[in-house]
Order: C-alpha cells, then structure tokens, then sequence
C-alpha cells in the first residue's frame, strides 16, 4: 500500500499543470465557450503531443499503456483548467469502449487515430425517459442485408457536435435481448444531430436516427452483449468525473481561501471570522475525503470483478457528488454576490461541479445503487 | 500509487487473524461483541496475551519493545482486531505517554516505564483538563512547587478518564505564571498512590463510571518524574494530543460499529421484514458506509505520509478526529433508532456479563438491545474530548489554512 505517485506521474502532473496555466486561462477559456467549436483544436493537438490522448490505450495500438491512477493525474488537471476539450468522451469513454470491447480491427484502425488526435467519438447511451438507465434502449437495430439498421432518438449526447462517430447502444426491439454497440460515423445518411451547448460551457446535443445502414463491421463486441461492456466504459468514466471533480473542488477551495484572506469588511479580512474559518475547514475536509474516495474509484476502475468495482466506483460518485456540492455551494456563498457573476471563475467552477454531478449518474442515483448493494452483504453479514 | 496489500500485508493479515481465533478469550469477546461492562482485569489480560506474543505495543519501535510495526500493519492488526470482537488497548499508555516518554524523556524514565506499560503492569491516566480549563487548556492552575527534591503538586484535574484504575498519571501542571501561559507549563509523571491524591467519581448520562474529578493536595513528586525540560511542558502536550488525535480516526471502532449496525439491522424486524431492507433505513447506514470508507483511505495516506516523511502527526490529524468522532456518534444513533421503542427500557444490570433477561422479556427483546441507548447518550463525547469538534476547525484554519 502506497499513496506516492511515481516521478513518471509527477511528471505528467506538472507538465499538464504547466501548459494549462500557461495556455489556459479563464479568459481564453470563456473565449473558446463562446466559439463556434466550443474548444480549441490547437489545445487537442497539444494534448496529442503530451501524449495524454494514448493515455489509456495499450502501446501495442500507439498508446502509453497508462493505469487508471494516471489518467486520475490528468483529469484532476483538467478539471482545475476547466478544460472544454472533448477528453472524457473521445478517450475515456468511446477509446476505452473500443479497447475494451472491440474487435482487434477496431482497435488498430480507431485507437492510434483517437491517440494522434484525429479522431473524436461521442457515447450515445442515454435516451430521454430513461435517466440514467443504459439498460432497455428504445433505440432498435434490425438486422439488414451485410449490417443492421438502426432507428431511434438519444439524448444528451455529450460532445456530439465535435464527434467524427457515435458509438450507440440499441435493442433488437424484443425485451430481454440486450443490447448492442454500433459505431455509427457523424455523416451516415439518415442520422440527424440537434446541436447545443451544456450549463457548463460544454457542447451536446440530441441524435435523431432513421433507418441509418450500419454495416457488420459497426458492431462493436458482440450483438446483444453490449450492456456489460458499456456499464464498464460508464464506470470508467465515472471514475475519471471523480477525479475531474476533485480537480474543481481543489481551484474553488484555493480562491475561495484567498478571498477569505483579502475581501475586508468591518475593517478586518472576512477570514478572521470564525463562523467563515471553520465552514472553510470543512470544505477542506471535504475535498481530502473527496480525494480518498477518487483514489479508491481510479484503483478499482480496471478490477476484474466487476461487483468489486462498481461498489468502489459508484461509492465515489455517491460521495464526491455530494462533496462537490457542499463546495460548490459554500464557494459561492462566501463569495457573496461576486460568486453569482458570470464574469467570477467562481461561479463557473460551481456549474461544472453541477454539471459532473449529473453525468453517468447523479449522487442520489449511486447512494442508492450503494445503499442496495448492501442488501447483497447483509445477509453474510 | 497502490492500493493492494502486499503479499507480506496479506500474510500479516492471515496471522493476525489466526492469532485472535486462538487466543482472544471468548468471555472478552462476548462482551464486545454485546456491548457489555468490560472490567480492568479483562484488558489487562488481553494486553498481557498480546505482549506474549511481542504485539504489545505495535507501532512502538522494537528497541522500546515494540513491535516495530508499519501503520499499515498496525491498521490491520487493529481491523482484524475489531472485527474478531477484541477490546481496546488502553490509549493513555500505549499512544499518549509512551510517545512522549520515547520522544522527550530521559533514558532511566524509558527504561523503567515502557517495559510496564507493554506488560501490562502499568496503567496510565490523563491529567490535562481542569475545571475552568477545558478547550482553552492552557489557562490550566494546578501548580506543582519545588521544594528541595520534589515538587508540591495542588489542584484539581477533571474528565480524568478510567482513572480508578490507574497505577500513574501523566499532568500537566503549572510551574511558573509570570510568563505566557503556554510558557510556565511542565510534564510531570504521578504515582497515583502517592499520598493526597483523591479520585471522585463522575457519572455520565448513561449511568456508568468512566470519567472521574482528581483531587490534588500537596502531593509530593519527585524531581526526577518531571519530563524533558521544566516549563517547556506545552511542547510535549501538543506533541501528545498529535498521538492522541491519530488514534481518534478510530478506524477499528467504526468499522465494529458499523459491522454491529448491519447486523441488527438485519436481524430486527418491522412488520415482520427486517429493517435492511427498508430503503431509508438501508440509505441512512449507506451513507455512514460512504464517510467510514473514505475516512479510512484519508487516514492511510495522512499516516502513511508522517511514515514516509519521518515526522510526528501533524494538523492534518484534526481531519480524522473530526470525521472519526462524527462517525462513531451516526453509528451509535443509528443502532438506538434500529430498536424503535425496545430503545426505552434502562435495564442497569443487563450490562453484567452473566445477564439472562427474564422469560417475558426474553420473548421479545434482543441480547444486543440494552447497551445501545446509553452507548449512544455515552458516545456524545466524542466530539467534545480530545480537543472539541470546534476546536479542531480552530486548528485547521490557523495551521493548514492559515486565517
């Protein structure tokens, strides 16, 4: 049992550190918000180059063979950079979809692409009634002459204007029958993409699918048996939002504690008031309880039980959830009114952490997944 | 970065485990595990098994006649330890003066008490607290004089915990008061036979005997009890509530706790369903479940980094005092709430080891029942000793935020 980082992590850490506080300022990060893109193609061909886009893939297919603790390393980074580039969909989910549960064919055309930085996927898992159900997609996939036709509406589809493909989950239209995984390219006839941006500065958007023609080789693992494999990418992903969420958590505690020290009133810093002092212990406390639970989710991330990694994974976005809110809410409040301003970092922070609370399952949805796995180790007691 | 136990740590777990099915006495086991009146004698004796086995004193360095044990191994040892239903090793020795003994005390002080205190022979209370000094401890007034050879200790010491049956005491005593009050403060090791000495009980909302009032008049201590340097006592203090801290994470409790809270909530019913499986019931454990998990990975990396980096606990200790404490009182009202009204009877003599409830009693009411309401009023001191909730904060914004 160790907690050190490597000095290969250290190393990461600062270099990823080092470019975003150089190229990625608030001001240019508003300014790439409010871009036509809504991120900037030049920072994803810098992260191609620091190699963060490979991250997770196996050298084998031009990746860094990185852990799950690595990629902890980058995307608390980005989170402190409130980082708009599309990382989380391209490389953690959709890359470690493909990794996971592709064929060898998907992962030496798709994985070098995605880690040269050519290539950017969306997930689209999600329906409209279905919260954040993966299971039972109204999404159909019937099969047709050489492949599948694919029919249906997803929602929320995060990234998808930037996305060169889908990766879509869809039923065969029977109860029961499972799922299934297609990789779907952005300009298949028959798919229509309503685009807008996210409360967090984001893009997404919703997919309308009409009898889009997929052919064989779209189908990513194995027809049916896609549940397993996207809950895997979707824990996976949690696990990285935990991490992202610290990150956040750690830029709001550090400007909320220096606006303690130099906003006075009456004469004296605010920070000399108790009742301020301790709330802001207890937002340190909260992001060092935050930080053990995404270390428990990045370390169980790869387990190969998956039980064992989903209590581990969704006790994090159970508790992190609830942790990023407490901050979040507190950050503004003792910002008094400059937390509510647009123009305040703060208040961006604060809607990023809403935002990572409610993708892949929100803090009440995963306490209750929690709470119910204890039924299961009730009995053994 | 690794999370896994090492093969070694793997294998330290297995003996460790071995070793409580062997030789944790069942009658000590049954008590803890029922929440029953643990006796003196019944830790004495465990600690005299455990130093048979040279697992005296776990984290102590082996050439104090520890057993030179990692955290994580100390972390083990005290998990397993708790799940097997094995009693506390008493704090006041083991984490609080042998550390300072070890750290500021002369050579014949380490020589003559630690081996005592590992075998059991010595048991050891605090003197810190006292009537008008509470969270401001260092406005403390009992005075110890110096006359000749030994100094006249006079004063009052309260919250003195387990003291009826300490052989020594550890206090905190005045020597000067021209100064800053941290300043004129000394470390002074007590033979609680000395004559003078008085223990008055003090009985707490549950009824039991835990915490006493001790009464000093002119008692005499030798010179050479006095530790480290005379007036430099407040040093040695916050070195020793630094110790004290760390334990009070108190990983193995909770993890017993929550351990005994899953279990009743899976053995008592409502509605002829146990109460497991009621979703709000199972929420309000789950979210304990929740804090205890990452409470116990933040407290493997605040040791693990004091290991690393050669130095004593530092603030960051106050962030495991804070959350541990809150756990083990949620634990405690827990358990009550999982009774419904069985929570009501005060059945005193029920705590007794040999208890049999009546037959109409019997019927109905549980064995683990009794303890719980009066575990939960006694486990509302854990927020306040130690160092107060509050005054934990207090530590955290000065020392590690610094406002």
């Amino acid at each position: 049992m160790d907690f050190r980082y490597t000095e290969e992590q250290l190393a990461l850490q600062e270099t990823l550190q080092r470019y975003l506080s150089r190229h990625y300022d608030f001001e240019r990060r508003r300014d790439l918000a409010r871009s036509a893109q809504g991120f900037s193609a030049d920072v994803w061909r810098q992260f191609a180059d620091l190699g963060i886009l490979a991250l997770p893939f196996p050298e084998r297919f031009g990746g860094m063979g990185g852990t799950a603790v690595d990629l902890l390393i980058v995307m608390e980074q980005l989170g402190r950079g409130l980082v708009l580039e599309p990382f989380a969909s391209t490389v953690v989910l959709c890359g470690g979809l493909i990794r996971d549960a592709g064929s060898d064919a998907h992962r030496s055309r798709l994985l070098p692409e995605i880690g040269a930085g050519r290539l950017k996927l969306a997930l689209a898992a999600y329906e409209a009634a279905g919260r954040f159900d993966l299971d039972h997609p109204a999404c159909t996939a019937v099969p047709a002459a050489g492949g599948w036709r694919l029919s249906g509406h997803k929602s929320v589809v995060l990234d998808a204007p930037s996305a060169d493909w889908f990766i879509v989950s869809a039923g065969n239209g029977a109860a029961g029958r499972g799922l299934s995984l297609f990789l779907v390219p952005r300009d298949a006839a028959g798919l229509e993409l309503l685009p807008y941006p996210t409360q967090s500065g984001g893009r997404a958007g919703d997919l309308r699918l009409s009898d889009v023609r997929v052919d064989e080789a779209s189908l990513l693992g194995c027809a049916g048996a896609g549940l397993e494999p996207l809950q895997r990418a979707i824990d996976q992903a949690a696990a990285a939002s935990c991490a992202e969420a610290l990150g956040v958590i750690g830029m709001l505690n550090r400007t909320t504690l220096e606006y303690l020290k130099t906003r006075k009133q009456f004469g004296v810093p605010i920070g000399a008031f108790q009742s301020l002092q301790h709330r802001m212990a207890d937002m340190y406390i909260a992001e060092e309880q935050a930080r053990s639970m995404s270390l428990i989710a990045a370390l169980h991330a790869q387990d190969p039980d998956p039980a064992i990694r989903r209590r581990a994974i969704t006790a994090a976005k159970a508790y992190v959830g609830h942790a990023a809110r407490f901050v979040g809410q507190q950050a503004v409040q003792l910002h008094g009114a400059m937390g509510m301003v647009d123009e305040h970092i703060v208040s961006h922070y604060f809607k990023r952490l809403t935002v990572i609370d409610m993708t892949f399952g929100d803090a009440e949805f995963h306490l209750a997944r929690f709470s119910d796995s204890l039924l299961a180790t009730a009995s053994g007691g | 970065m690794d999370l896994c136990y090492s093969a070694e740590e793997q294998s330290f777990r297995a003996e460790v485990r071995a070793f409580l099915e062997a030789h944790l006495p069942a009658d000590i086991r049954d008590k803890m595990r029922l929440g029953r009146r643990l006796r003196k004698e019944d830790m004495v004796r465990w600690q005299k098994i455990l130093h048979a086995r040279g697992w005296g004193a776990g984290l102590w360095p082996k050439a104090f006649g520890g057993a030179g044990w990692s955290v994580v191994q100390q972390h083990i040892f005290e998990e397993e330890g708790a799940l097997a239903g094995a009693p506390p090793q008493l704090p006041f020795s083991l984490r609080m003066v042998a550390p300072v003994l070890m750290t500021f005390g002369n050579a014949a002080q380490q020589a003559y008490f630690l081996p005592r205190i590992v075998c059991g022979e010595h048991w050891w209370c605090q003197g810190y607290s006292e009537p008008g000094s509470g969270s401001d401890l260092a406005s403390l007034r009992t005075t110890a004089m110096r006359q000749g050879d030994h100094y006249l200790v006079n004063g009052q010491k309260t919250w003195n915990t387990l003291g009826q049956y300490a052989d020594w005491i550890f206090c905190l005593v005045r020597t000067r008061s021209d100064l800053r009050p941290q300043q004129g403060i000394s470390f002074l090791l007590i033979d609680m036979k000395t004559p003078g000495i008085e223990v008055r009980p003090i009985i707490t909302m549950e009824g039991e005997h835990e915490i006493n009032d001790i009464f000093f008049r002119d008692v005499r201590v030798p010179l050479e009890n006095l530790v480290g340097e005379e007036h430099k006592g407040w040093t040695y203090a916050k070195f020793l509530l630094g110790h004290e801290r760390t334990n009070n994470a108190g990983i193995g409790h909770c993890k017993r706790g929550l351990h005994g809270l899953k279990q009743i909530a899976a053995a008592h019913r409502a509605n002829g369903r146990p109460l497991i499986e009621d979703a709000r019931v199972r929420d309000r454990i789950a979210q304990v479940e929740l804090e205890l998990m990452a409470l116990e990975i933040t407290n493997l990396r605040v040791l693990t980094a004091f290991a690393h980096e050669s130095r004593p606990p530092g603030p960051e200790v106050s962030l495991l005092k804070i959350k541990g404490s809150e756990i083990l009182q949620r634990i405690a009202e827990l358990k009550m709430h999982m009774l419904g009204h069985d929570a009501i009877p005060y059945l005193r003599e029920a705590l007794e080891s040999d208890w049999a409830a009546d037959p109409l009693l019997a019927a109905h009411y549980p064995d683990y029942a009794p303890p719980l309401t009066g575990h939960y009023f006694n486990q509302r001191k854990t927020t306040i000793y130690a160092g107060s909730t509050e005054i934990q904060k207090n530590i955290i914004s000065k020392t590690i935020l610094g406002l």
